[in-house]
């Protein structure tokens, strides 16, 4: 069992590393507005402009 | 469908509209060359998606583009191209590219952030662009080289959109870094919690199954480590709370959450650095956790409400259209001073309070009375600061700026009202106060008798104890529901200016109504004149003029088409009765025919002989009455709908004027109203108003801000009818603006609203504290779930006030509903 004393302090260190991750966002506004993406998703990006005038 | 309404902004449209668009083949009416050239902008960058999913209309676009106008946009913000402008709000970028800070006004929903984002974005020379649909701002960043600022603003603009430049006033940066550091508590104890449970699960689990000692021991130090930056640095706020409270002996909820921390934090050290005993590194994490996460939720609820309110200061432009001997010129909003001449042009905001000048315009005083239809404003008529200029430009003289502008004094009102505690809170606030000293008696009372019976676990139980009860309701829930109730009603056009006011609202058993400028709209209009003596009719009419042109009062109105061609002078105003001074040298008086009477002495033909039932006022000198007035009073839109919707209420309704009998007779007759009471002056409807409350009625006095002020100071509650100007002079407790009355039944209907959350919340306080106190004074409650228990009895009563953020469409704007079902129907098979 003594393989705790290794994994455990490994485990800390991922735990510092996703605090360290989770700061970073905070400082970059990742978590700024949280009410646009999810609407963003259901209109496309990808529709090209229609021609020239529709207007006929 | 009987009748089109437009693609871009609902607004019906005739059957017979020759304006349209295509949109995926499909010919769809527009309403407006406004509406026409945005939806067409929209359409022609492939973003008619737009249409498919927003989920309310956009503002009417503003601004019209007309042949002889193609494209007069960009022209209009090259404006915010000057350095010295953009220095406010806009900062340069390593890489050489620049980024602004804009409010987009007219951002309803998701949908129309993301319209901004994607026809912005397309434009070459943009880096990118955010735009968020709550707090409604985009950050721009582009290419200075490519493109100017003032193009990017012109293409907003065409959208159907108003962009304002943005300068983050210090409450934002401070809600903005109090959410970034909340946010930052909570991850960390969150993450950390996680571990501990971990190492909490194999020490329950060696407890039972027998552990090496050393790793026991280990897992003990480190749960230390882990458990330390989540007690001090995410517990940090209840520990500084409960210090704050102790400091001015008023314990609140923080003291004894902070104990419970304190304390098995303390414990769990003690008896680790000793190797044996208990250690609650768990529950303590926990409840740091949950308590944050509902403290960050109850921040979130707050930070929305904040942006309602500060939406007021914020949408004004920076720079404005000066004349100066006819030619235009920018200049900055500070430098406008009261007397410049102002150009505004359409999609523009007006800069300033003033009064127009040349012509009419459509506005838009969304801002200030919630209704978003524009208004017909006339020449020399007042316009406010904010309110967005539709259709044609306008021209205007400056009378306020600043701070002194109508927009200015309600957010002072506001912040002032927000601040004052009604009744209801201070009292929450002394029982949370109660409470909280109870609970800690009742923990030494608890811990001591424990002690007797099994010492081992008395500091479990009283751990438990303190864990468990929760004043939520009282310190945290009843201060929200009251800041969320009057944002909500001030976005609705009815400002709140005595928080108290909205728990007298609900109380109200008797509604009694002013008649002119209350019940009937401000334009009034002059229907008859009759001559008594030998002055002819054109003369009075002259007199009259000239004396109502230093009026205030809504009869003034009928009078101010009449050129005035004699300055009177030592006009004095006698509220309820009339006006009184000098013409050509002469002494005159128009007002109630007793109020002209008294100063020659000499009787005026009664009421009765004139006919018609419109209201009547009369005009004298010192030797005889000279005319008489009839003026015909419009009924003010939805009051018939108000006065019905507080009779279902069991609310009664009476109207109190100044007025002739037949006037207001015909006029309740019309309205339905059965008890009136007429030729009031402003001493009677005090002495009426008295009556009704010593007859056991809570009364609600509905009129003129500064005409009924003694009888609006009387009255329980009091409701001023706001026209944007001299709100400062005003007596009553709230002040509703915007032409329809239903405002009013809207805000009878939030005050109910509100106080039935906070009775919800209380009763369900008190229900859980006398089911979870006595579990957890017995020792039935692990401290683990008596975290849980309180955390979830907290989330529930903020999230409950809360609640009152949400309510549903106004009566005031939902009467276009039916329209936009049938729309929105339309718009999926598009």
């Amino acid at each position: 069992m003594n393989i705790i004393f290794i994994l455990i302090p490994l485990g800390l260190m991922l735990l510092i590393a996703a605090v360290w991750a989770f700061f970073w966002a905070i400082r970059n506004g990742q978590f700024d507005d949280l009410d646009s993406p999810a609407w963003r998703i259901l209109l496309d990006d990808d529709r090209r402009p229609p021609g020239v005038d529709e207007e006929r | 469908m009987n009748q089109d309404v437009c693609l871009h902004c609902r607004a019906p449209v005739p059957a017979s509209a020759e304006r349209h668009v295509v949109i995926d083949g499909h010919r769809r009416p527009v309403c407006c060359d406004a509406c026409e050239t945005a939806a067409r902008t929209i359409i022609d960058k492939g973003l008619a998606d737009f249409y498919r999913f927003r989920n309310s209309p956009p503002a009417p676009a503003p601004g019209g583009q007309t042949a002889a106008n193609p494209d007069p946009h960009f022209e209009r913000w090259t404006g915010y191209d000057r350095p010295a402008l953009q220095k406010e709000f806009v900062v340069a970028n390593d890489d050489g590219t620049q980024t602004a800070h804009l409010l987009v006004h007219g951002v309803r929903c998701a949908a129309c952030s993301w319209l901004i984002e994607r026809g912005i974005a397309a434009i070459d020379g943009v880096v990118s662009i955010a735009v968020n649909p709550v707090t409604t701002r985009a950050d721009i960043q582009w290419d200075p080289t490519r493109i100017r600022l003032s193009q990017i603003l012109g293409q907003i603009a065409q959208l159907g959109f108003t962009p304002f430049p943005h300068t983050e006033d210090t409450v934002e940066r401070f809600a903005a870094d109090e959410r970034r550091r909340s946010l930052k508590r909570l991850i960390v104890a969150g993450l950390g919690m996680m571990q501990i449970s971990t190492y909490a699960v194999a020490l329950y689990a060696g407890a039972f199954q027998g552990m090496d000692p050393a790793i026991e021991h280990f897992l003990r130090l480190v749960s230390l480590l882990v458990a330390t930056p989540i007690v001090l640095y995410s517990g940090a706020p209840f520990f500084k709370g409960a210090w704050r409270d102790l400091r001015v002996r008023s314990p609140g909820m923080d003291v004894p959450v902070a104990l419970a921390i304190g304390a098995a934090y303390a414990a769990s050290v003690w008896n680790t650095l000793i190797g044996h005993g208990e250690v609650y590194f768990d529950s303590a994490t926990m409840f740091v956790f949950f308590l944050s996460a509902a403290r960050h939720l109850e921040m979130t609820g707050r930070h929305r409400v904040l942006g309602l309110t500060d939406a007021f200061s914020r949408h004004l432009p920076r720079i404005a259209t000066r004349l100066v001997d006819g030619e235009p010129r920018e200049v900055g909003v500070m430098e406008l001073a009261p007397g410049d001449l102002v150009l505004v042009y359409p999609g523009q905001t007006f800069p300033a309070d003033g009064c127009l000048e040349g012509g009419d315009a459509h506005v838009d005083e969304a801002l200030l009375t919630g209704e978003s239809e524009p208004v017909l404003k006339k020449a020399g008529e007042c316009v406010v600061a904010g309110s967005i200029n539709q259709r044609t430009a306008a021209t205007f003289r400056v009378v306020r700026i600043g701070a002194d502008t109508a927009l200015a004094q309600i957010s002072q009102l506001m912040t002032a009202a927000q601040l004052e505690k009604p009744p209801v809170v201070q009292l929450a606030n002394r029982v949370a106060s109660r409470f909280v000293t109870g609970v800690l008696l009742a923990a030494v009372i608890v811990g001591a008798v424990w002690w007797n019976l099994d010492a081992d676990r008395a500091f479990q139980v009283v751990l438990a104890l303190l864990v468990v009860t929760c004043p939520c309701a009282l310190a945290l829930a009843t201060p929200a529901a009251f800041t969320v109730a009057t944002s909500v009603l001030a976005r609705r056009g009815f400002l709140v200016r005595r928080s108290g006011a909205l728990e007298e609202l609900n109380r109200v058993t008797d509604v009694l109504f002013d008649k002119t400028g209350t019940l009937t709209d401000r334009h009034v209009m002059l229907r008859r004149t009759v001559i008594f003596g030998p002055v002819d009719e054109t003369r009075a009419l002259q007199i009259a003029a000239a004396l109502e042109s230093r009026s205030e009062h809504p009869i003034a109105g009928a009078f101010s088409s009449i050129a005035v061609d004699q300055e009177p002078g030592q006009v004095t105003v006698v509220p309820g009765e009339g006006l009184q001074g000098t013409v050509g040298g002469r002494n005159y008086r128009i007002g109630t025919p007793d109020f002209v009477a008294r100063l020659s002495a000499s009787p005026v033909p009664p009421s009765n002989e004139v006919p018609g039932t419109g209201r009547y006022i009369c005009l004298g000198d010192q030797d005889a009455p000279i005319a008489g007035f009839e003026l015909a009073e419009a009924v003010r839109p939805g009051a018939a709908r108000v006065i019905e919707t507080l009779a279902r209420r069991g609310i009664k309704t009476m109207i109190a004027s100044g007025d002739r009998e037949a006037a207001v007779r015909a006029f309740a007759d019309r309205l339905g109203i059965d008890v009136y009471h007429a030729e009031l002056k402003p001493a009677d409807k005090l002495s009426l108003v008295r009556r009704l409350q010593d007859a056991g009625l809570t009364v609600a006095m509905v009129g003129d801000g500064i005409n009924d002020s003694p009888v609006l100071a009387g009255a329980n509650v009091s409701i001023a009818m706001g026209s944007g100007t001299s709100l400062a002079q005003y007596s009553a407790d709230c002040v509703m603006f915007g032409e329809n009355l239903e405002t009013l039944t809207d805000a009878f209907g939030i005050a109910r609203r509100t106080m039935r959350v906070i009775r919800q919340n209380l009763v369900w306080a008190v229900l859980y504290n006398i089911v979870a106190l006595p579990l957890a004074a017995t020792g039935f409650l692990a401290p683990w779930m008596a975290a849980i228990g309180m955390s979830t009895s907290s989330l529930l009563v903020t999230a409950n006030a809360l609640r009152l953020s949400r309510l549903p469409e106004s009566a005031v704007t939902s009467e276009g509903d039916g329209a936009s079902q049938t729309t929105s129907s339309v718009e999926q098979a598009v």
